[in-house]
């Protein structure tokens, strides 16, 4: 049987963005259902569906939720991540763009569950145009009760607040977002205390990602044992994927969790553009680590990934790359991004990224040694919080990348260090057709560089 | 980078303008009330004023901090932490071009080569006229439409070399 998208189900009617037609097909239903209800009913109904966090950590949305049971501080936050800045993802973007009234329905009745009083959406400075839709549509919901006082006679008020970021991958962080939201520069806080003791402005917050709480009226309306029944035993749900990179129909696909990349990319992103091979691809946004084209059937789950050495699914933005691309680019411009988005508190990830950085120009200048490889790889175990050395895990996207590539395209790393050493001696190599060149390297089979 | 030291603010004199006129102090007002601090309208409030200046000037810092109750040191301090925000003028129009991983597999990198050479302009300076800033940016989120450029709020998608041209111009009318 087809999978019905469920997330993106009104990504045909544009007329959704007002709100009438938005209830017309359905919407605001589940939170009139979830204002008779109790919180806790409703925590105990998204702890069974199972539903995992979209903002790539993939944490328990009920038991983070049932954490703010205990909450008592006056007032409590809700905090929207919508700052969503990993190359490679945009789900968040397009889930505004074709129903943005959803992400409000989704984001009120995660407010109810938590007793929130006050809702803070920060999304990131890129998205104008997002924020302009998001803000007509709190107009809207305002008007028409949604927001306010006394919702829908519930007794239950809230307000909505539009926060917009100011340009800074770090804010992504939920520490860190919570810092900008206060007005200060976006450094992450050591933790404990968590946001959900001590948070926004010194009270109790609980921060989600967009594409969770999208699902979370869905879950309401049909019950948490259909939602199970989606996906997998362990990451049950629908899940946006946003292909981009070399494919021939780059965007977002709404899909069960636990789709094969390569179904996703030959089915559902048209395969590789101009017929060429796939080479690697990255699975969810630039810090998961990398796939090669033999691990294509990986699962597209919060299980999947790992087996292959990578993080994890991260934010489902799936980046393809065909058999044409240089891995050691590839590779700098990751580290290139991190290194421009460390944001300077700890000395491991500032110096560090750079310093990987610097290697790899020097590599592609033909100014590196194999040497440089194993210098790499040391680098990335003195950065990271998952090696206890900073306090958010910005470097261990750097780590994991620099780790994975390195590891899984070696021979290619070694050859481009080969082929600058021979051209700086010997002159260019004659090219063939659109390949740069042609390298044999201990009697592994040619490679293109 | 956002992390890299700018240029220390030393004490200044005050312009004998205010550059915040009242529209904007009304307008940062109503902002706070929906806060419970006032420092937390700061960006926001700087957002306001580099929307309309291209420019976190000296002077907005200081007016910022009497205005929000804090420390001038502290607006320069998140001022001079976020991209969006420049201590130094921009020209009228800012053009972003994304780096991002896919846009670079899309060639992003020939996008920006051909804009550095008709701006006659590197990454984060500002054409003579004042009319163009060209930054490199990131990434723009806008992965499915690589190469893409963001021009002050309006997202060009799919760029071509070809479009350019065109581009340019209709931002310049």
């Amino acid at each position: 049987m087809a999978f019905e998208p469920i997330l993106t189900r009104n990504r045909n009617h544009p007329e959704v963005h007002q709100l009438d037609a938005y209830v017309k097909r359905g919407g605001y239903a589940s939170l009139k259902k979830a204002v008779s209800m109790a919180p806790e009913e409703i925590v105990a109904m998204v702890k069974a569906s199972g539903l995992r966090g979209r903002g790539g950590a993939g944490f328990s949305t009920g038991i983070k939720w049932s954490f703010m049971l205990k909450a008592s501080t006056d007032p409590i936050y809700m905090v929207v991540n919508f700052d969503e800045s990993e190359p490679g993802t945009f789900k968040d973007r397009y889930l505004a763009e074709i129903d943005p009234h959803q992400i409000l329905e989704g984001i009120i009745v995660g407010s109810y569950t938590t007793r929130a009083s006050v809702a803070y959406i920060f999304i990131r400075g890129e998205y104008p145009a997002q924020a302009r839709i998001l803000q007509e549509t709190i107009d809207q919901a305002y008007k028409a009760g949604y927001l306010g006082k006394n919702i829908l006679n519930s007794g239950y008020n809230l307000e909505c607040v539009l926060h917009r970021g100011a340009g800074a991958y770090i804010c992504g962080e939920e520490t860190s977002l919570l810092e900008a939201l206060e007005g200060k520069r976006g450094w992450p806080r050591i933790k404990p205390p968590f946001p959900a003791v001590q948070g926004a402005f010194g009270k109790s917050t609980i921060i989600n990602n967009v594409e969770t709480l999208c699902c979370v009226p869905h879950i309401i309306n049909n019950g948490p044992e259909w939602f199970v029944s989606i996906g997998t035993v362990h990451s049950p749900g629908p899940k946006l994927y946003g292909i981009s990179g070399q494919v021939n129909k780059p965007g977002i696909v709404e899909l069960p969790l636990g789709i094969p990349c390569r179904e996703l990319i030959e089915k559902y992103a048209g395969g590789v553009r101009n017929g060429r091979r796939c080479k690697a691809v990255i699975p969810g946004g630039v810090s998961m680590g990398v796939l090669t084209e033999k691990e294509l059937d990986c699962a597209l789950d919060f299980e999947g990934p790992p087996q292959y050495g990578c993080l994890g699914l991260g934010t489902g933005g799936v980046i393809v790359m065909d058999d044409t691309t240089c891995m050691v680019r590839v590779l700098r411009n990751i580290v290139r991004f991190f290194a421009n988005e460390s944001c300077g508190q700890c000395t491991p990830c500032r110096e560090g990224s750079v310093w990987m950085l610097k290697i790899l120009n020097r590599i592609l200048d033909g100014q590196g040694t194999l040497k440089d490889l194993d210098l790499l790889i040391e680098l990335t175990d003195t950065q990271g919080a998952l090696v206890g050395k900073t306090i958010c895990g910005l470097a261990d996207g750097t780590s994991w990348a620099v780790k994975t590539f390195i590891n899984k395209f070696r021979l290619e790393f070694e050859a481009q260090l080969l082929k600058k050493y021979m051209v700086s001696k010997y002159g260019p190599h004659q090219k063939r057709g659109n390949q740069s060149l042609c390298l044999s390297i201990h009697g592994k089979g040619n490679l293109y560089i | 980078m956002t992390w890299e030291s700018k240029d220390r603010l030393t004490a200044t004199e005050r312009s004998s303008e205010p550059v915040l006129d009242n529209e904007m102090k009304k307008a940062i007002g109503a902002l706070c009330t929906r806060y419970p601090t006032r420092r937390a309208v700061l960006l926001p409030a700087l957002h306001m004023v580099q929307d309309k200046f291209n420019c976190i000037s000296e002077s907005a810092i200081l007016e910022l901090a009497e205005l929000l109750d804090i420390p001038p040191a502290e607006v320069l301090s998140t001022a001079s932490f976020y991209d969006s925000y420049s201590l130094s003028q921009r020209g009228k129009h800012l053009i972003a071009v994304c780096q991002s991983l896919s846009c670079e597999l899309c060639g992003c990198e020939q996008i920006l080569a051909a804009l550095q050479e008709k701006l006659g302009i590197e990454p984060g300076q500002t054409t003579q006229d004042g009319k163009f800033t060209l930054i490199t940016a990131q990434c723009l989120g806008a992965c499915d439409y690589a190469p893409a450029i963001l021009i002050d709020q309006t997202l060009y998608k799919n760029i071509s070399l070809e479009r350019l041209d065109d581009i340019i111009q209709e931002v310049e009318n």
